[in-house]
């Protein structure tokens, strides 16, 4: 009997993910999710820039990759053309955050009807660990040598509780994939964020908080140590908006 | 015969739409055409002016800088583009607006005070094709068979009941005698 | 034949879209195109089309990546300063090898320059204005019957070499009315996209739309593949009109606007007695280099007439080798050039006053 098995919506390519790096659980969880709604053969996912940016090597499904920031347009243009269709973005904090930012607010205040997945670990991972728009203050990178300062840095940007409170969006939430009642529960959170776009309610994000042990200069459970105590104070864990929940009450 | 037409005056006074009027003139007469206008920031109350050529021949340049036919519907239009109507040209006056006498003898001028034919007729909003009506009389540039289809053309559906009035205004300058 | 109606360039452009089967605009407001913008959001509720006013022009160019890959008919338009934030997403859909179609009504600059007409974003168009080794497929049309007929050839060639092209317009040709008569819809010839991201339906692998190779030998690969098929287009697609050229001895060449102009200056010349003749380029890339060739072995002098500072004489120059002067007439910063001004320049070169 099988117990447990790779999702169907992920290839056999070998994940070029740093040891410790939690992206190989969002994929393995976006994937599951795919699986267990049976959507793989029409889904369409757009891959960032950034850590991610070789995702579409890893998702079964069609797959284009965006430039920096842009996925949020892309995924406009994808829907679009094929309203049938079920599309996804997979975005990291510089891109969806950053660069990326106006992408970002306007496919939400348009409650476009795609799923975005945003993986929040502080940091710019592939170009070599520079301050992203989440970084915590005080947090030590490559282009924050002496810390994040506030005063000339600003402070991180809480993207759920930012998009929370526009009209438009259907549902964003954050979860974290540090341990095994995290992971349980962001799999329910981005299933029902595929679902959303399926009986077409609109734009669903959910947040990720996840880890790069690399970067960071922690070992990968020290990493998942400092998401408890650092990263989740910060970002508080939840469901920030759930329009039709709330209708239904 | 090729006619070059400059409609020149404020935004607001429907420069650009009656230099529209008489190309579609000259499309129901199967005519090759171009009508250009200035575009500007300035929606209302800035300079306007629009050029219209008329001719047996496919157009050139559809730029008029030195026009046949010039209908000048304020005194800055007048002050600029007097000097480049060609000699024997043509130059309509709104001359309740413009109260200065055109300097050139070597060009044809009409006088048509057709903002205050306007308001006499009720209709302030259309000096411009009371000008249009003297313009068609006086140059032979368009025919005033097409008139009513033109103006059909012109008139969106939304503003039918304009079409009456459009050629109320047409017919006053039309029949207008200095 | 269909009857001949009266519109604007802008207008022309949106409904030739339309009927050629282009269900998807996207755009931001800027002068002078934004009648393009208007018309498409008229027309594409009433048949089930998509017009979205984006939040910026960098995200409408993606937002077209998007609808192309997909396999969809897509354009968006802006002028001047907005094409040249579209530029990061036209690279992108080069390297992807997309088609699309993306319209510059030209207005002047740099900066933010002004608002009339203009052509100097010439070498932004045809020397590849965002970064990497590509081109686009350039149209230059000179009428508002042409921004009917170039764009849905835009569309064709597109799809038939699987790379973006831009129709370049100017604010001249975008504001004037002209009869145009446009074709009868639904006589687009839908090209097979094997390639597109439909969905796999469990039915063959996966496809990727991508421009990312980080293995240098395979992104050389794709570049020099991507060149083969340049080659093919500079052989096949090149465009012009040619005007009293038979026994010319001195060539206009002018394309959109400045044609216009041209053509006035080179019929007063021809009265003076001057043979002169033009040369239109239809498409700037690729830039008909064969006619300009010929020419050189004909005529004693080239006068290039343009709205910029002087951009496409340096592709006269290459095509005609050196071998015959290029003088420049021009006006820049919303300027037009006059008849006047141009028939003085071919007076100059044919040597004072004949």
């Amino acid at each position: 009997m099988i117990v447990f098995q790779k999702p169907k919506s992920l290839t056999d390519a070998q994940l070029h993910y740093c040891p410790g790096c939690t992206h190989g659980i969002i994929h393995r969880l976006v994937a599951q999710a795919i699986d267990d709604l049976g959507i793989e053969g029409k889904t369409v996912g757009v891959a960032p820039v950034g850590c991610a940016v070789m995702a579409y090597n890893y998702f079964a499904c069609d797959m284009v990759e965006a430039a920096h920031g842009r996925a949020p347009a892309v995924a406009t243009g994808l829907k679009r053309a094929m309203p049938e269709n079920v599309i996804f973005t997979y975005q990291g904090d510089g891109d969806l955050a950053s660069i990326g930012m106006a992408e970002t607010v306007h496919a939400a205040t348009r409650n476009e009807n795609i799923t975005v997945i945003f993986v929040n670990n502080a940091i710019y991972g592939m170009t070599g660990g520079q301050m992203a728009p989440t970084s915590l203050p005080g947090q030590v990178t490559q282009t924050s040598p002496y810390g994040r300062d506030v005063n000339t840095a600003g402070y991180p940007i809480k993207v759920c509780e930012m998009l929370s409170t526009l009209d438009g969006p259907e549902y964003i939430a954050r979860v974290a994939v540090n341990n095994v009642k995290n992971v349980k529960n962001a799999q329910k959170v981005i299933k029902k964020a595929f679902e959303n776009q399926i009986i077409n309610k609109g734009f669903s994000l959910v947040e990720v908080v996840s880890s790069c042990p690399t970067n960071w200069g922690l070992t990968p459970d020290k990493a998942l140590e400092w998401v408890e105590e650092k990263m989740i104070p910060y970002y508080p864990l939840g469901i920030y908006k759930d329009r039709s929940a709330k209708e239904g009450e | 015969m090729t006619t070059q037409l400059l409609i020149a005056g404020f935004g607001g006074q429907g420069v650009l739409f009656a230099g529209k009027f008489i190309a579609y003139n000259g499309l129901l007469e199967g005519r090759q055409l171009s009508w250009l206008p200035s575009y500007g920031p300035e929606m209302r109350g800035g300079t306007a002016n629009c050029s219209v050529i008329l001719s047996d021949e496919p157009v050139g340049s559809p730029i008029v800088s030195n026009p046949d036919v010039l209908i000048a519907m304020n005194l800055p239009s007048l002050d600029k583009y007097e000097d480049a109507v060609v000699p024997g040209g043509m130059i309509f006056v709104d001359s309740t607006l413009i109260e200065r006498k055109v300097k050139r003898d070597d060009v044809k001028v009409f006088y048509v005070p057709s903002t205050r034919l306007a308001n006499e007729i009720g209709l302030p909003t259309l000096a411009n094709m009371i000008m249009v009506g003297k313009f068609i009389k006086e140059s032979g540039a368009v025919s005033k068979d097409n008139v009513e289809a033109a103006l059909k053309k012109v008139v969106s559906a939304r503003h039918a009941d304009l079409f009456d009035a459009n050629f109320k205004a047409i017919d006053t300058g039309y029949n207008f005698a200095e | 034949m269909a009857d001949k109606v009266l519109m604007k360039g802008n207008e022309a452009i949106a409904e030739a879209a339309i009927r050629a089967g282009c269900l998807h605009y996207f755009g931001y407001p800027i002068t002078p195109q934004t009648e393009v913008a208007a018309y498409m959001a008229k027309r594409m509720p009433k048949i089930g089309g998509t017009f979205l006013q984006a939040e910026s022009e960098i995200s409408a160019i993606n937002m077209v990546y998007g609808v192309s890959s997909a396999g969809k008919r897509v354009m968006t338009s802006s002028s001047s300063p907005g094409v040249s934030l579209k530029q990061e997403g036209i690279s992108y859909l080069a390297g992807s090898d997309l088609p699309a179609l993306i319209v510059n009504v030209q207005r002047g600059g740099p900066g933010l320059g002004g608002i009339q007409p203009s052509q100097s974003d010439y070498f932004q168009a045809t020397k590849g204005g965002g970064h990497g080794d590509y081109h686009l497929i350039v149209l230059t049309p000179a009428s508002v019957q042409e921004m009917a007929d170039l764009t849905q050839l835009a569309f064709d060639l597109a799809d038939k070499y699987r790379m973006p092209a831009m129709l370049l317009a100017d604010g001249t040709m975008g504001q004037m009315m002209e009869p145009v008569e446009l074709p009868e819809p639904g006589t687009v010839k839908q090209v097979e996209k094997p390639w597109a991201v439909t969905g796999t339906k469990m039915e063959r692998e996966h496809n990727i739309v991508n421009s990312l190779y980080l293995v240098p030998e395979e992104l050389e690969k794709t570049n020099i593949e991507r060149y083969e098929r340049y080659k093919i287009i500079e052989e096949n697609e090149a465009r012009w009109e040619e005007y009293m050229m038979d026994d010319a001895e001195y060539c206009v060449v002018a394309f959109g606007i400045a044609a216009r102009v041209s053509k006035n200056a080179v019929v007063a010349a021809r009265k003076e007695g001057i043979k002169v003749g033009m040369i239109r380029p239809i498409t700037i890339w690729p830039f008909p280099k064969k006619p300009i060739a010929k020419a050189a072995d004909q005529v004693k002098a080239f006068i290039s007439v343009e709205l910029s500072m002087g951009q496409m004489i340096e592709d006269i120059r290459l095509a005609a080798d050196c071998k015959k002067p290029v003088d420049l007439c021009n006006r820049v910063g919303g300027m037009i050039p006059s008849p006047e001004q141009v028939l003085e320049s071919i007076k100059k070169a044919a040597g004072g006053n004949k």
